[in-house]
């Protein structure tokens, strides 16, 4: 018994030191085989307690997944089918059924997604705005998962080191803090966390898909492998 | 010499930090979406200008209308009540995106009622 919970640590230890630097690259070998053309971005689920986030982030997706070369069919247009049809809880836009998706749609994948954290919190040394974001990617013609990731990104990333001392750092705080209210800091946050979500460029990102000219090439993380 | 020097060093240096230019030509499109979702201050006419002058740009530019541009402008128009530019632009989202046909013309024979 001793030895089991042993060896159960040992390879627990093993395995989350071995994603200390990076995360092992994911199986596309189903993703691969389905070679979806087209993705509907269905209404993510937000468990944050800011409202627009939603919004916010499904406007800022269309970028990453054209990119990666695959055709989006209009969020916007989308959100308002579900809504013609009763469906305001993105909840229960999760649990429509695939086959009706599908008939609907024609998309080769759906694409479902919940926003972890989503907002701007003056924490005294510095605000920052914060977007986190998973997804899975599922076949609507088999109901397989092809592909599943999760990323977030931060203002505080790019902002400079502050030479001033603690007070300097305290006033840039709270003037930062009203500049990423005012400006929606937030939809250029979540622009780059569903870059790194989801860009076939990225680190576990989507595959290359038909439209891309890296069509069928192996993405950065199987290079790695 | 030395101009030649630094010139060539310039160069190279750019040259690094050049990065995938976009398959697509996006202009203001995912902000006129956000506004729409927001229903903020851009009124439907506002953002119908948006999005025509990211068509427009995109063809100065020589580059693709992105997915779901002339879908998004053909929702837009309909709502403005100007349904004959609302089927164009429709046509034209199917004729670039084969991929949206289906959807589309779903769209179009549920526009018996006011619903889109």
């Amino acid at each position: 018994m001793r030895q089991i919970q042993f060896a159960l640590v040992l390879v627990i230890v093993a395995f989350t030191s071995g994603c200390v630097s990076m995360p092992p690259a994911q199986d596309y070998s189903a993703f691969r085989n389905a070679d979806p053309h087209s993705i509907v971005i269905l209404p993510p689920i937000n468990k944050s307690t800011e409202v627009v986030a939603p919004y916010s982030v499904m406007s800022q997706l269309l970028v990453p997944i054209a990119e990666s070369g695959f055709y989006v069919f209009p969020v916007a247009l989308v959100d308002q089918t579900f809504k013609n049809n009763g469906l305001t809880v993105a909840n229960d836009i999760h649990a429509v059924p695939i086959q009706k998706l599908h008939e609907i749609f024609a998309a080769d994948a759906a694409l479902y997604m919940t926003i972890e954290d989503y907002g701007t919190s003056y924490v005294v040394i510095a605000s920052d705005t914060v977007v986190s974001v998973s997804a899975t990617l599922v076949d609507l013609r088999s109901g397989e998962v092809l592909w599943q990731h999760a990323a977030s990104a931060s203002s505080a990333e790019t902002r400079g080191n502050n030479s001033g001392g603690l007070v300097g750092m305290l006033v840039e705080a709270a003037v930062s803090q009203i500049i990423e209210t005012v400006t929606d800091r937030g939809f250029e946050i979540a622009a780059i966390a569903n870059t790194r979500l989801l860009s076939a460029d990225g680190h576990n990102g989507l595959l290359y898909g038909p439209r891309s000219a890296k069509y069928g090439q192996p993405v950065t993380s199987e290079k790695q492998k | 010499m030395r101009v030649f020097l630094v010139v060539f060093c310039t160069t190279l240096f750019l040259a690094g930090c050049k990065t995938t230019e976009p398959t697509y030509y996006y202009g203001a499109y995912p902000a006129a979406v956000y506004s729409y979702f927001k229903a903020d201050d851009t009124s439907v006419s506002q953002q119908i200008t948006i999005l025509e002058d990211v068509i427009e740009q995109a063809r100065v530019k020589g580059k693709p209308v992105p997915p779901g541009v002339h879908a998004h402008l053909g929702m837009l128009y309909f709502e403005t009540g100007n349904a004959g530019q609302g089927v164009t632009n429709f046509e034209q989202e199917k004729f670039l995106y084969p991929e949206s046909v289906t959807y589309i013309d779903f769209l179009m024979n549920n526009r018996a009622g006011a619903k889109i």
